[in-house]
């Protein structure tokens, strides 16, 4: 009776043992945060050892959206797509206060907060964030996919 | 050519057109009324001594509840020209009354004025008369109001626009 069910869960957390290392990801990058996460991508912060050094610069072939820097209210629409097109399963890191939260952008431009317009499973603070902070994000955001705690 | 060598040879030219002019620190302003402003324009840009052959910049001015203003025209237009072929500079501006926000275009005489108006016409709320393509530049076609405008709430959102959002 327990075979069945056994074997499942088992399959469950071999398969998030999986995905988390190897995350290919978007980089939605519009703003001054893309410097930060270049500087993380590259060798001395190394991403790769995450498994998460490929980026895919196709949405449909993407597992994360990482959304880097400001998002004006006419992007927002673009983020929109852009996330739709992405495959299930899939997940979405806001990277710095600006997409947080609008950041110090209080006006009439930016929109605040990208939660307001798709989900997000990390949030990663800094204006911008020091690489060790995006590697600790990083890294919540692994166990998040390990515990298979995606939106299907 | 001096700036104030450019100003009297505009008033020359516009004569009362000209309402007023000053200069502040070496940047030479004329003050030119609504309906002597394309004449204006476009003396300084044929005319073989001033040879204004480059809009740098064509922008606005709000002035809300400025001091000594309450009363006045709200909003100015302000005209930056260069000339690159004599290497002066010059500022033409225009009063804007807040009912009657119309300042005839400059797009016939440099082309780049089609989006400086554009911008203009989104930020402040300005209309240009007989402008090709009068839409809003930077910001989206759904957004109300004009955001640079001084009685434009900073707190104010808009609803967001795009598919299912």
């Amino acid at each position: 009776m327990g075979v069945g069910t056994f074997f499942t869960s088992k399959l469950d957390e071999a398969i998030g043992w999986a995905r988390k290392f190897s995350i290919f990801q978007y980089p939605f990058v519009t703003a001054c945060c893309g410097m930060e996460y270049m500087a993380t991508a590259c060798s001395h912060y190394d991403v790769d050892r995450f498994g998460a050094g490929l980026p895919r610069f196709s949405p449909r072939q993407a597992d994360v959206l990482f959304v880097v820097g400001t998002i004006s209210h006419k992007m927002a629409p673009v983020l929109k797509r852009i996330y739709d097109q992405m495959c299930e399963p899939k997940w979405v890191v806001a990277f710095g206060v600006c997409t947080c939260t609008g950041g110090f952008y209080n006006n009439y431009a930016t929109v605040q907060g990208i939660d307001t317009i798709i989900p997000v499973d990390v949030y990663i603070p800094g204006c911008p964030p020091r690489p060790e902070s995006v590697i600790d994000g990083l890294m919540k955001l692994q166990d998040k996919i390990a515990a298979g705690a995606q939106r299907y | 050519m001096d700036g104030s060598a450019i100003l009297a040879r505009l008033r020359g030219r516009l004569g009362a057109r000209v309402l007023e002019t000053h200069d502040h620190l070496g940047d030479h302003t004329a003050v030119v009324a609504s309906e002597g402003i394309v004449d204006a324009l476009t003396f300084c840009r044929d005319d073989a001594l001033l040879r204004f052959d480059m809009l740098m910049d064509l922008t606005a001015v709000d002035y809300l509840k400025f001091p000594g203003r309450e009363d006045g025209p709200r909003f100015d237009v302000v005209y930056h020209l260069y000339s690159v072929a004599h290497n002066h500079r010059v500022r033409l501006k225009v009063r804007v009354e807040q009912d009657a926000p119309l300042v005839p275009t400059a797009t016939g005489l440099w082309p780049i004025a089609n989006w400086l108006e554009r911008e203009v016409w989104d930020m402040f709320g300005i209309r240009f008369e007989g402008h090709p393509d009068l839409r809003r530049l930077l910001m989206y076609e759904e957004f109300v109001g004009h955001p640079l405008r001084k009685d434009y709430p900073i707190e104010r959102r808009q609803p967001l626009i795009g598919p299912n959002v």
